[in-house]
């Protein structure tokens, strides 16, 4: 096992361990509970009425364009964690480029606000 | 502080034999006490706390005090009857609580619990002959494992609400997962201010460059703004009140777990109070030194693990005390909060002390520097604030025309 991955020796018995948690306490519900299906108890809640059409109706767009945003910022991370860790070893010229990056960023996210996409309507 | 990118729990270093393998299981186990004996005390604190503020009694039968509450609720859930509506996504449904849980144990990995930090055993105790760090796992880039483990925790809440195959969970899921990924942004950049000064993504390394007293912490050297912003980030990660908008039970039933009966509900319930334990745990690792502290009297090595317990306690009362608190935000408001206030100042903030790093490693007046970034950051705030009024107004005026 190479050096890198033996911290994660750790992490991935712990992982099991979460699982086991999970996986013990719905075996043991399995064991106990009662079982007495019906056609009611299986229908999907909606306030106590008989559930109206499909679930996949219409949503708003809204969402989307929130989540194609975050892309963005997300991947600014990948660029920004780097010169985070690295800061002196890139010193005035890291901090300059740094600066333009963030604000050509920052931009992208004025220009999605002047377009009104952050207005929740 | 060693290379960032050893990582570098001194357990590994000998290789790998029965003593480790035994030392790891052990320190599993103990983690993993920790997190459920805090779960469990947790859910009763903030029932009892809540009651307590809200001039009622709360629980106080099962046990002392009504300390078993939580006990009694799971064996309670334990015998309920599941339920699995017929149009739901049989495998994802039975997959989303093992994908909501998991993220919640393994962030825990990367806080340490304790260990004597700014001495020469830089936070290793020594068991059974070997040393090792008071926190479960060192992963190298522990900063960047804390914000992959919150967006794998959006899975679990997404895949919940659609595979549910019914309206109000999936509407749930979806604001919830907006709510997630949006102040996740923020969440990452006011990290990042910590791993500026610190040089490391351990989690160990943030911690024991704080270790050289009160006013060493990072919460004073990033200058308070990123603590501000990481705790609102972290409330709404949280979906804790008051940006609880995804169990808005006036119009979303019970959010993205209403098709959810018996202990598969219980697990989201579980998840949810963990991961708020979890999340206290991180501000402390990364903004109030850990288990940095005075040792006052007796054993030295108890201390920074009372500290550790003592500052978390603060942060696991904040949060009641804001749900007691706060009304719920509207969810154009917290959208606002989010994407037009938290992240525009969280990225200001970086560039401004990443000049004030810079202007110290080249000698340049560093009051100067601190002088002219605030400047901009404040005619920035000022030309934004203006740009969005006068938005408003003509906004107002092509409404009023209509």
């Amino acid at each position: 096992m190479s050096e890198l991955l033996r911290a994660y020796l750790t992490v991935v018995v712990f992982l099991a361990a979460a699982g086991m948690l999970v996986g013990v306490s719905l075996g043991m519900g399995r064991l106990l509970r009662p079982k007495r299906p019906s056609a009611q108890k299986a229908m999907t809640y909606e306030s106590g009425v008989d559930p109206v059409g499909s679930i996949f109706g219409q949503s708003q767009v809204r969402y989307y364009i929130f989540a194609l945003l975050f892309v963005m910022f997300d991947v600014e991370a990948v660029f920004i964690f780097p010169w985070a860790l690295g800061l002196e070893v890139y010193g005035v010229f890291g901090l300059v480029e740094m600066t333009i990056f963030i604000v050509i960023l920052a931009l992208g996210l004025l220009y999605a606000w002047r377009k009104g996409v952050l207005r929740w309507v | 502080m060693g290379d960032p990118l050893q990582g570098g729990d001194p357990i590994f270093i000998g290789g790998i034999d029965f003593g480790v393998v035994a030392l790891v299981v052990l320190k599993v186990l103990i983690g993993f006490t920790f997190v459920m004996v805090g779960v469990i005390f947790m859910i009763w604190f903030e029932r009892k706390l809540i009651a307590d503020m809200q001039n009622r009694i709360g629980p106080n039968r099962a046990g002392k005090w009504g300390l078993l509450q939580t006990l009694a609720d799971g064996i309670k859930l334990i015998f309920k009857e599941d339920l699995m509506p017929n149009k739901a996504d049989r495998l994802v449904f039975r997959l989303a609580p093992y994908l909501t849980v998991a993220p919640a144990f393994l962030t825990f990995t990367i806080v340490p619990i304790g260990g004597l930090f700014g001495t020469g055993e830089n936070g290793t105790i020594e068991v059974f002959g070997y040393r090792t760090f008071v926190q479960v796992a060192d992963p190298p880039i522990g900063v960047l494992f804390l914000l992959a483990m919150s967006s794998v925790a959006v899975y679990g809440v997404m895949l919940a609400g659609w595979s549910s195959g019914s309206k109000y969970p999936l509407l749930g899921s979806v604001r919830a997962s907006a709510q997630m990924v949006s102040y996740e942004a923020a969440l990452g950049l006011s990290v990042v201010a910590v791993v500026l000064l610190t040089g490391s993504l351990s989690t160990h390394d943030i911690v024991s460059a704080q270790s050289g007293g009160f006013a060493d912490w990072n919460i004073w050297r990033t200058g308070v703004v990123p603590f501000l912003v990481f705790c609102i980030a972290a409330t709404a990660e949280l979906n804790r009140p008051p940006f609880d908008l995804v169990e808005a039970e006036q119009e979303l039933v019970g959010g993205f777990h209403t098709e959810y009966s018996s202990m598969r509900f219980g697990m989201f319930y579980l998840a949810e109070f963990m991961n708020t334990i979890t999340m206290s745990a991180i501000i402390v690792t990364l903004f109030l030194g850990g288990p940095d502290g005075p040792s006052l009297f007796g054993p030295d090595i108890i201390w920074p693990t009372i500290w550790f317990m003592g500052k978390l306690f603060i942060f696991l009362f904040t949060f009641v005390w804001l749900r007691a608190t706060l009304p719920r935000f509207r969810y154009d408001q917290l959208m606002d909060l989010g994407w037009k206030r938290l992240i525009p100042l969280s990225l200001a903030w970086l560039l401004v002390i990443g000049a004030i790093r810079i202007a110290d490693d080249e000698g340049w007046n560093v009051a100067l520097v601190i002088g002219i970034s605030l400047a901009s950051c404040v005619v920035g705030a000022l030309a934004l604030v203006g740009a969005s009024r006068a938005g408003r107004i003509r906004r107002r005026a092509e409404e009023a025309l209509r």
